[in-house]
C-alpha cells in the first residue's frame, strides 16, 4: 500500500504543478513510513519537503495554499498528533466554502496513518474517523487495499473539498497486490462489496477488512454466509449500498477500530435500522473496541478487533 | 528602517506628534497631497460608520459588533497601499482595509447581521473572510504567501491580529512557518492594549510584541499605530522588504480601542476614564487632521459639511442590508461540498416535507 500511496503522489506530482507534498519529515527522510520517499528527489524541495514540527501549522498553511489556488497534500505522520491542527481543520478547511458562500474552496488532502497492530507507543494508534465523520463540510476516506489507496487518493487530490485521508498502517506492507499502471480513480463516498452473502452483512473499512475476511473463512466453514462491504468512505456513507444489502440478508454487524459509544457502528446500525427495520431479524451488533484509550503494545491484543471477536459476534447475530 | 527601529532597541517609530507636528521628517513618505486627503476621508468615513453601527446595534436592528474605533489609521494606511492583487487575511477590526479591497458596508453589514453573503464579497478579490478563532488566520497567511512565492508572484499578504492573538499557538506557527519560508507576508499585530478586558501586559513577559520577530529571525518594527504617516512608511518598508525577498515583516501597531471589544462589553470594569483620556490626545483622526489643518488642506468647515453626506451613505447600504431578505433554506446545505453528498440532499427535503407539514399546522 505505501508503493500505490507514493504512486499517487508521483502521478499527481507529475501531472499537476498546483499540487505539492509537505510535513514533518516527508522530504529528506521521505517519511516514516517511507510513504513520500524519492519524491523530493523527483521533484525538487519546493514541491515535497518537510514543514516544521507543528501540526497546526501543516493544515493552516495547506488552507492558505489552497485558497490560493494550490492543491496541497500534507501529512500529519500519525493519527493521534492530529489533534494540534483540529481548530484549522474543524474552524477553516470544513468552513472557507460555506462561509464564503462559495467564493472560496480549500482542495486538500490531508493523509493520516491511523489505526492500531502495530506495537507502538502511546498516540500511534488510534483510529478516530467517527470524530471528522461528525464535522460538516469534511470528508472522509479509508482504503483497504493497495489498487483502493492509489485510485482514492488521485481522487481526493482532484476533489475540491477538504479530504481525510485515512492510511490504515498496519496493512502499509501488509497486504501484496498487482495494482495497476498509470491513472485511474475510485470515486469518493461509494462502497464497495466485497463478497455476496445472504446471512449476514458486515460492514468494515481499513485493516479491519481483512479480520473480517479471515473470520468469514470460519463462518463459511459453520455454513454461514456472509456479505462484506468495504465502507471506503466514511462520509459521505454510503446509504444505499448498506440497505440494500441488510434488505437481503436480514442482519448487520459493523467492525470498527474506534470506541464503540458515539462510534461508526452506531451510525450505520441505525441506517440499518432506518432504511430496513422490516427486514431486521436481530438486533444490528458492533464489534468495535471499548470505551477506552487503546492499550500499549502488551494490552493492544485485548483492545484489538481478531477474526475470533469477528466470529463470536457472527455466530450470535445468526443464531439470534 | 528596520535596522534603526530595531525592536531590540524597543523604540517606537513615529513621524507626527500628538499635535500633527512632524518630528521625524528624515521618515516622512511621499504621499501626495490628494492620496492624503483621501486617505484622511477613508478614516472619517470608516468612523463615522463606525459609530453608526453601534447605534444601529443600540437599536437592535444589528447583532454582536466590534468597533474599529480608535484604530483606523492602521487599516487606512493598509488600505492605501494594498494592491488589487494582493492579498488581505483579517482578523475582525480592519474595516477601513476590507472597505480598500471592495468590500462593502452592505456586505459588512450582512455579516453582522447574520447572513453568510456578507462574506461573499463581490468586489474584493482575494480578501478572506472574517475570522473570529483568533490568530487561526495567520497560518492561512502564511501558505497564501507561498502560494506566491512558489508562482513567483508580485504580491504581498496583509494580515492582522490583534495583542491577545500574540499569545494563540497559531501565532508562533505562522510566523515561524514564514519566516523559515521567507514569504511575503505582512504581519500586522494591533496592539490596542486590550484582548477584550486582559491587558496586553497580562498577554506576555515581552518587552514589546514586535521584539518577538528577533526570535523568529524576521523583520520587525513596532509603530506607533496612532500615527497614520508612521504607519504608511513602516507598510510600505514592510511591501518592499517582502517583494524584495526579504519577507515576511512583523508590525506592532501601538494602538488603542477607543469604544468597547465589542456592543456586548462593558469597558468601564477593566480601565479608567483617566487613562481614555490619556489616549484620546493620540487619537489618530486627530493627528492627522491637524496636520491637514496646518497644511491648509482640511478644514472643520469641510467635515461638518461632508460628515453627514457619510452618514447618509452609511444608512442607505444599511438600509439595503436591512432589506436584504429572508435567508433561503437552500443556502443552509449547498456551500458545504462542492457537490451536495446524498446523505445532505436528502436531509433538505426532509426539512422541507416538515416545512410543507408545519404549514398545513399552523394557522
Amino acid at each position: 500500500m505505501v508503493n500505490a500511496i507514493n504512486d499517487a503522489l508521483d502521478i499527481k506530482l507529475a501531472e499537476d504543478k498546483s499540487v505539492i507534498v509537505y510535513g514533518e519529515d516527508v522530504g529528506v527522510e521521505g517519511g516514516v513510513f517511507r510513504v513520500t520517499e524519492g519524491l523530493q528527489q523527483k521533484y525538487g524541495v519546493e514541491r515535497v519537503f518537510d514543514s516544521p514540527l507543528a501540526e497546526s501549522g501543516i493544515v493552516g498553511t495547506a488552507i492558505g495554499m489552497a485558497v490560493a489556488g494550490m492543491r496541497p497534500v500534507v501529512e500529519m505522520q500519525f493519527c493521534g498528533f492530529v489533534y494540534p491542527a483540529f481548530n484549522q481543520i474543524i474552524s477553516h478547511a470544513a468552513r472557507m466554502r460555506n462561509r464564503s458562500r462559495g467564493q472560496l474552496e480549500t482542495p486538500m488532502v490531508i493523509r493520516m496513518p491511523y489505526g492500531g497492530g502495530i506495537n507502538a507507543l502511546e498516540h500511534h494508534s488510534e483510529s478516530m474517523e467517527a470524530i471528522f465523520g461528525h464535522i460538516p463540510g469534511l470528508k472522509v476516506v479509508a482504503p483497504s487495499t493497495p489498487h483502493d489507496a492509489k485510485g482514492m487518493l488521485i481522487s481526493a487530490i482532484e476533489s475540491n473539498d477538504t479530504i481525510l485521508f485515512m492510511e490504515p498502517k498496519r496493512i502499509y506492507r501488509a497486504i501484496k497486490q498487482e495494482v495497476a499502471d498509470g491513472k485511474f480513480t475510485i470515486p469518493l463516498g461509494k462502497a464497495n462489496v466485497l463478497a455476496q452473502g445472504k446471512d449476514v452483512t458486515i460492514v468494515s473499512f481499513g485493516a479491519m477488512i481483512r479480520e473480517v475476511q479471515k473470520a468469514m473463512v470460519m463462518a463459511k466453514e459453520a455454513g454461514i454466509s456472509v456479505e462484506l462491504i468495504d465502507l471506503r468512505s466514511i462520509y459521505p456513507i454510503d446509504r444505499e449500498t448498506i440497505a440494500k444489502s441488510v434488505r437481503k440478508t436480514g442482519r448487520i454487524i459493523t467492525v470498527t477500530e474506534g470506541p464503540k459509544s458515539f462510534g461508526l457502528g452506531a451510525e450505520i446500525s441505525q441506517i440499518a435500522i432506518e432504511e430496513a427495520f422490516l427486514h431486521l431479524e436481530a438486533p444490528p451488533a458492533r464489534v468495535s473496541g471499548f470505551d477506552v484509550i487503546v492499550p500499549l503494545p502488551k494490552g493492544e491484543h485485548h483492545y484489538m478487533q481478531d477474526p475470533y471477536k469477528i466470529f463470536y459476534e457472527i455466530e450470535k447475530i445468526v443464531k439470534y | 528602517m528596520f535596522n534603526e527601529y530595531n525592536p531590540i532597541d524597543n523604540k517606537v517609530f513615529q513621524i507626527i506628534d500628538d499635535k500633527g507636528k512632524v518630528i521625524n521628517k528624515a521618515m516622512m513618505p511621499a504621499v501626495s497631497d490628494e492620496k492624503l486627503l483621501k486617505a484622511y476621508k477613508d478614516m472619517l468615513f470608516a468612523r463615522t460608520a463606525d459609530l453608526q453601527i453601534v447605534s444601529y446595534q443600540r437599536q437592535g436592528r444589528i447583532y454582536t459588533y466590534p468597533p474599529n474605533y480608535g484604530q483606523e489609521a492602521i487599516s487606512g494606511a493598509v488600505g492605501a497601499i494594498i494592491g488589487d492583487n494582493d492579498w488581505l487575511v483579517p482578523a475582525f477590526r480592519e474595516m477601513g482595509a476590507m472597505l480598500a479591497k471592495g468590500v462593502t458596508l452592505k456586505e459588512l453589514f450582512l455579516y453582522f447581521m447574520g447572513y453568510e453573503d456578507g462574506s461573499k464579497f463581490q468586489n474584493a478579490k482575494k480578501t478572506l473572510p472574517i475570522s473570529v478563532p483568533i490568530a487561526s488566520q495567520l497560518l492561512h497567511a502564511a501558505g497564501i504567501g507561498y502560494e506566491i512565492k512558489y508562482n513567483k508572484k508580485d504580491e504581498v499578504v496583509f494580515a492582522f491580529v490583534g495583542d491577545g492573538g500574540t499569545s494563540e499557538g497559531d501565532f508562533h506557527e505562522a510566523v515561524n512557518f514564514a519566516g523559515v519560508w521567507k514569504v511575503p507576508v505582512v504581519f500586522i499585530i494591533q496592539n490596542n492594549q486590550y484582548g477584550i478586558s486582559t491587558p496586553t501586559r497580562m498577554q506576555t513577559a515581552s518587552e514589546s510584541l514586535a521584539i518577538k520577530a528577533v526570535a523568529y529571525g524576521v523583520k520587525g518594527i513596532k509603530v506607533d499605530g496612532n500615527d497614520y504617516f508612521a504607519m504608511y512608511k513602516a507598510v510600505e518598508e514592510s511591501v518592499k522588504a517582502c517583494k524584495n525577498g526579504e519577507g515576511p515583516v512583523l508590525i506592532e501597531a501601538v494602538t488603542y480601542r477607543k469604544g468597547a471589544h465589542t456592543t456586548s462589553d462593558d469597558p468601564t470594569k477593566y480601565r479608567t476614564k483617566e487613562e481614555e483620556q490619556q489616549w484620546e490626545s493620540k487619537d489618530p483622526l486627530r493627528r492627522l487632521k491637524l496636520y491637514l489643518e496646518a497644511k491648509k488642506l482640511w478644514s472643520e468647515k469641510e467635515e461638518e459639511k461632508i460628515i453627514p453626506q457619510y452618514k447618509e451613505e452609511v444608512d442607505r447600504q444599511f438600509i439595503e442590508a436591512e432589506n436584504y431578505g429572508p435567508y433561503p433554506k437552500e443556502d443552509v446545505f449547498k456551500y458545504l461540498y462542492a457537490e451536495m453528498p446524498d446523505d445532505l440532499k436528502e436531509q433538505e427535503k426532509e426539512y422541507e416535507r416538515f416545512l410543507q407539514w408545519k404549514a398545513s399546522k399552523v394557522k
